[in-house]
């Protein structure tokens, strides 16, 4: 069953007086489980379509339903609600709250669901490899610690679907490619879709299906692989 | 974790690490809070010492007053109140102006003689020293006088006083008189002498003006105001004014009330200027927690809980700027009896205020929260796309944002309502607020103009440093308007004050070019005319033809006799239509008689009669025309007379009817001879009359050794040298302006915090822009440059628009509210706006300091 869809999908700006298409008409679903690579040179449109995806902004034209909910008839508040229950995210510039220690980072997202949190955040952390680093700030942290412990905030509320734009951008190829582990095990254990947007063809080699983007439109999908 | 609980969590978390920060916020509202507490503090402890010393200040039970002594009548009338009170002790007093010298020093001074009976005060102590002297007053020809009147006079205690053609031995100087205020000492230093001598002085002869009050000590003090109400009717119809303790009293707290309130007023402006600071600091945190404020969107927090996170840290902001403004208010409490002790009537008793500290508390929480609402709805406008895309703008919102405007108009309920309690009036609240919110939103157009300007009309022949530092004033999130309304309402408040105690003191300082007079000769008798012209001519100096003045009574106004208004029950505040003001009824008047006008009077209504009409023409008796007179207008308004309304007058017993045939408005702040009724030359040529006489004598030795003729020669004649009169005053305004601006400084330091605030908002921008330009060559002087010009076109936009306000506020307050006029004084405005186009190019250029310390490339990895 599709977890996500999207149909027709179609964003554009204004600029100067004058419409910018940065994405037109897209069209595809994902199942449950899936561990699916958008990949695309810079300017392609890849982050605009993963913000859409995400509910994180409306589309000009189109719609996604994201786990049966259509993301296109909600309030920005509405849509803030199905990230918090259904969303997790995952950042290249890793985007931890610097006043936060990293198991108060983990904590927000089931905090904000008046769940609780510290267990769960302990756990979550023992798994990235940073148990005894949770009292730490995130500026006490290296980059690959940063971005370990925004993938434990990204799972921490059991979403649905995961999003990562560009997660291994600001790493070295080593933290980066264990980053990916992680992600990639976690999808696996949890059975929550990865969605990972990247302009790396040997990143979107380690996805099950990848989504080829370019001015804006889908060039090429090797559709969706069994788990 | 529930919503609320995890609203604070978040709001604490927040605040973890932030106090650099928001220093500019707490500081902000500390100086609010602590000019506020200081003020308040101070006005209750002024309120309470007046209360408990209400019977010192009096003197008395019970005090009855008037400017001529009291009839057989009134004696009688308050024989009778005494027996009524079971018995009473009464003490005479009897206060005039006189010329005084020390035998054996030269020069002379004006002093306020006071001749007491014994037994005054019966409450309250008139301390002097050498200690206990008050009490050895009546024994013999003996003086005590003001510290100040020894140094005048360069005499020392035991020397010889000349009061009129008496003598006495000055046995001390009077330290504390309860009641007195000092300024009072600048006009005329005190003298007290036993009354059993006045006579002998000569002083009270025709025409001289005195006050003549009996104090009374009553065997039931609790039967004063009851016995005051009753006998209070028929002892003013004898022209005799009465007061009880609690009067007294009502009425030092009414002056010190409009005191307070001023005071209130100032404190109000520094807690708004706090409140502008606060707007700044949130805006500048906010701007600094995007990043943060887009993360929580994303994880999944609505806009309203994001907003009720800021806000919570807004008011625990407030709270903790509010106990360190509190803090500050007490310590600056102690400061303000020094201040003020020249203007108040009591030695205040300082002690804390827990009423001033539990409202100041509340004001500061409030103001933050208040002021914190419109930067905190921008937090709606972050979108979670900002962690996606940097650079991405949300779109407008439109116009029309019904929470903005909800928040606007509780900011404006919040100013008027604060305004309200610090006046206790919400007249004068909404005044006040509906002021500021004008002034605020000159400014916020002017920055609006000035963007606008910048973008539109820089010329691009212009060097480049030049045109980037103009630019900087309308890119997107700039700090023009944060920054015009820091410096252009500070400016404002000062430029205000300065121009209204400029034009005040104008008023008083002879002019440049005219050669005014200022010596000024008066209670002369019609005798002694050609003796102080030949003083005058033997000394080489001309004197002003003689100036007559009558003085009389009203008998009656439009046919109602003085008796009838008098006797009716005062109001406390009577409307016209009751009839005239009491004071207008029971006062003597001092009248004159010419056929021209002065040039300090212009005629607003009727007709002037033409020169010599009236010299042969019989009018005013019995069966003759009224004669006409000419009523300042001011005193015809509080008779509720107009043009063609009769008043009959009292001359030394004879009956004058006249006519009011033209009003004046007249220049009182001028040291002229001016007067409330000018009769037509002619009818009054032989009435009982003195003169009063002036010249100008540039030396001021000469001038003193002609004064001490006058004196020694004529010992009832008046002489007034008007340079220390103006020296005086200057004096005052001087010490009034130093207590106003030291409580400016508040306002000023609040000011600090808004700019350090609005600097701060940009400081991220202002970083790697610097870094940028270096990045791509500039030097060190052409970033400095760039900073220079953008702080100098708005400093000077602050300082013009400062000056065009405050240039209107002043007018509107010296002409309506001192009746004065008004000129602009250009150079010390220019000067003062250069100053503050000084502070805005400094301030811009420290700013700048830190992007030229880092390298750029830091800047630009981690910024």
């Amino acid at each position: 069953m599709s977890l996500l869809r999207c149909a027709s999908l179609t964003k554009t700006y204004s600029s100067g007086g004058r419409e910018l298409t940065v994405l037109s008409n897209i069209t595809f679903e994902l199942e449950a489980g899936a561990f699916v690579a958008i990949l695309g040179p810079s300017g392609s449109g890849k982050s605009t379509l993963l913000g859409l995806l995400a509910g994180l902004d409306r589309p000009s034209a189109g719609d996604v339903h994201l786990d049966g909910v259509a993301l296109g008839e909600l309030s920005e508040d509405g849509r803030a609600r199905v990230r918090g229950e259904k969303v997790g995210f995952v950042f290249q510039s890793f985007h931890l709250i610097p006043t936060l220690t990293a198991m108060e980072n983990v904590q927000v997202p089931l905090e904000l669901r008046g769940l609780a949190a510290r267990d769960r955040a302990r756990e979550l952390l023992e798994r990235v490899g940073l148990g005894k680093r949770g009292h730490h700030f995130p500026a006490q942290l290296s980059g690959g610690e940063q971005q370990r412990v925004a993938v434990a905030r990204a799972f921490s509320h059991a979403p649905r679907i995961v999003f990562a734009d560009e997660p291994t951008g600001n790493l070295d190829a080593a933290t980066g490619a264990t980053v990916i582990d992680l992600m990639a095990e976690m999808n696996r254990a949890l059975a929550t879709t990865l969605v990972l947007v990247t302009h790396d063809p040997e990143l979107a080699a380690r996805a099950r299906r990848v989504i080829r983007l370019a001015d804006g439109a889908v060039v090429a999908d090797t559709g969706a692989v069994p788990a | 974790m529930t919503g609320p609980a995890f609203v604070a969590t978040m709001a604490r978390r927040e605040a973890r690490g932030q106090m650099r920060r928001l220093w500019p916020f707490v500081a902000a509202v500390a100086v609010g809070v602590g000019a506020l507490v200081a003020i308040n503090s101070f006005t209750e402890n002024l309120e309470d010492t007046v209360r408990d010393q209400a019977q010192a200040l009096l003197g008395a039970d019970l005090s009855f007053s008037s400017s001529r002594p009291f009839p057989e009548r009134a004696d009688a009338l308050l024989a009778e109140l005494g027996r009524e009170a079971g018995g009473a002790r009464s003490a005479r007093v009897t206060s005039f102006s006189a010329m005084a010298y020390a035998v054996g020093s030269p020069g002379s001074r004006l002093v306020q003689v006071a001749a007491v009976e014994p037994g005054y005060p019966f409450y309250g102590r008139i301390e002097t020293n050498p200690p206990g002297e008050w009490d050895r007053l009546g024994a013999g020809h003996t003086a005590l006088v003001d510290p100040s009147l020894l140094v005048a006079l360069d005499a020392r205690v035991g020397d010889t006083l000349a009061l009129g053609e008496a003598r006495f031995q000055i046995k001390g100087a009077v330290t504390n008189v309860p009641g007195d205020v000092g300024v009072r000492a600048a006009f005329g230093p005190r003298v007290f002498i036993p009354a059993a001598f006045l006579d002998e002085t000569r002083l009270l002869v025709f025409g001289s003006r005195a006050r003549y009050e009996t104090f009374m000590n009553l065997e039931a003090p609790a039967k004063a105001q009851a016995l005051a109400d009753r006998y209070r009717p028929r002892l003013a119809a004898q022209r005799v004014n009465t007061r009880t303790v609690s009067e007294d009293e009502r009425s030092v707290r009414e002056s010190m009330g409009d005191l307070g309130r001023y005071l209130g007023l100032v404190s109000l402006v520094a807690v708004l200027l706090g409140g502008l600071g606060v707007a700044s600091a949130v805006h500048a945190f906010v701007k600094r927690r995007m990043e943060t404020i887009a993360v929580l969107r994303c994880l999944g927090a609505s806009a309203g809980r994001v907003f009720a996170i800021y806000l919570i840290e807004a008011a625990a902001m407030g709270i903790l700027g509010s106990l360190a403004g509190a803090a500050l208010g007490l310590a600056v409490q102690r400061l303000l009896p020094r201040l003020l002790r020249d203007f108040l009537p009591v030695d205040v008793r300082l002690s804390p205020s827990w009423s001033a500290l539990a409202v100041g508390l509340a004001v500061g929480a409030v103001v933050a929260v208040l002021f914190s609402l419109l930067p905190l709805l921008g937090v709606r406008d972050v979108s979670p796309l900002v962690l996606l895309r940097r650079s991405f703008d949300p779109p407008a919102r439109g116009r029309r944002d019904p929470w903005k405007a909800v928040a606007l108009l509780t900011l404006a309920a919040g100013v008027v309502g604060l305004a309200a309690l610090q006046t206790r009036s919400l007249r004068a609240g909404a005044v006040f607020g509906g002021v500021i919110g004008l002034v605020l939103l000159a400014l916020w157009l002017a920055a609006s103009g000035l963007a606008r300007a910048a973008r539109r009309f820089v010329p691009g022949g212009w060097p480049y440093v030049w045109r980037q530092g103009l630019a900087n004033l309308h890119r997107p999130a700039n700090q023009t308007v944060a920054v015009l309304l820091a410096l252009g309402f500070g400016a404002f408040l000062l430029d205000t004050l300065f121009l209204v105690q400029h034009n005040l003191l104008r008023e008083l300082r002879p002019g440049g070019s005219e050669a005014k007079p200022n010596l000024v000769l008066f209670d002369i008798q019609p005798g002694q005319r050609a003796s102080v012209a030949t003083a005058a001519r033997e000394s080489g100096f001309t004197m002003t033809v003689p100036v007559p003045i009558v003085p009389m009574r009203i008998l009656s106004v439009k046919g109602v006799s003085a008796t009838t208004l008098l006797a009716r029950p005062p109001a406390p505040e009577r409307a016209r239509a009751a009839g005239p003001t009491p004071w207008t009824i029971r006062r003597e008047y001092r009248s004159t008689y010419r056929d021209t006008a002065t040039s300090s009077e212009k005629l607003i209504a009727g007709a002037a009669w033409r020169k010599g009409e009236w010299r042969a023409r019989p009018g005013g008796g019995p069966g003759q025309p009224p004669l006409p007179i000419s009523l300042e207008s001011g005193v015809a308004e509080e008779l509720g007379v107009a043009i063609g309304d009769e008043i009959v007058w009292d001359v030394q017993g004879l009956p004058l009817t006249t006519r009011v045939a033209g009003l004046r408005q007249v220049e009182w702040a001028r040291f002229e001879p001016n007067f409330f009724v000018v009769f037509p030359e002619g009818p009054l040529d032989e009435a009982p009359q003195t003169f009063l006489t002036l010249t100008r004598i540039d030396d001021p030795s000469a001038r003193a050794r002609f004064q001490r003729r006058i004196v020694e020669s004529l010992p009832n004649v008046t002489a007034v040298d008007l340079s220390q009169i103006q020296q005086a005053v200057e004096g005052i305004v001087g010490r009034v302006a130093l207590a106003i601006r030291f409580l400016a400084l508040f306002s000023l330091g609040a000011g600090a915090a808004v700019l350090a605030g609005a600097v701060a908002a940009s400081r991220q921008q202002r970083l790697r822009e610097s870094a940028l330009l270096k990045a791509l060559g500039a030097t060190r002087a052409q970033v400095l440059r760039v900073a220079t010009a953008e702080y100098a076109a708005l400093g000077g936009l602050a300082a013009l628009a400062a000056a065009a306000l405050s240039a209107a506020a002043a007018w509107a307050v010296v002409r309506y509210f001192f009746e004065a006029p008004f000129v602009l004084p250009g150079p010390p405005l220019l000067a003062m706006g250069l100053g503050v186009v000084a502070l805005a190019v400094t301030v811009g250029l420290l700013s700048s300091a830190e992007a030229l310390r880092r390298p750029p490339l830091e800047v630009l990895r981690f910024e």
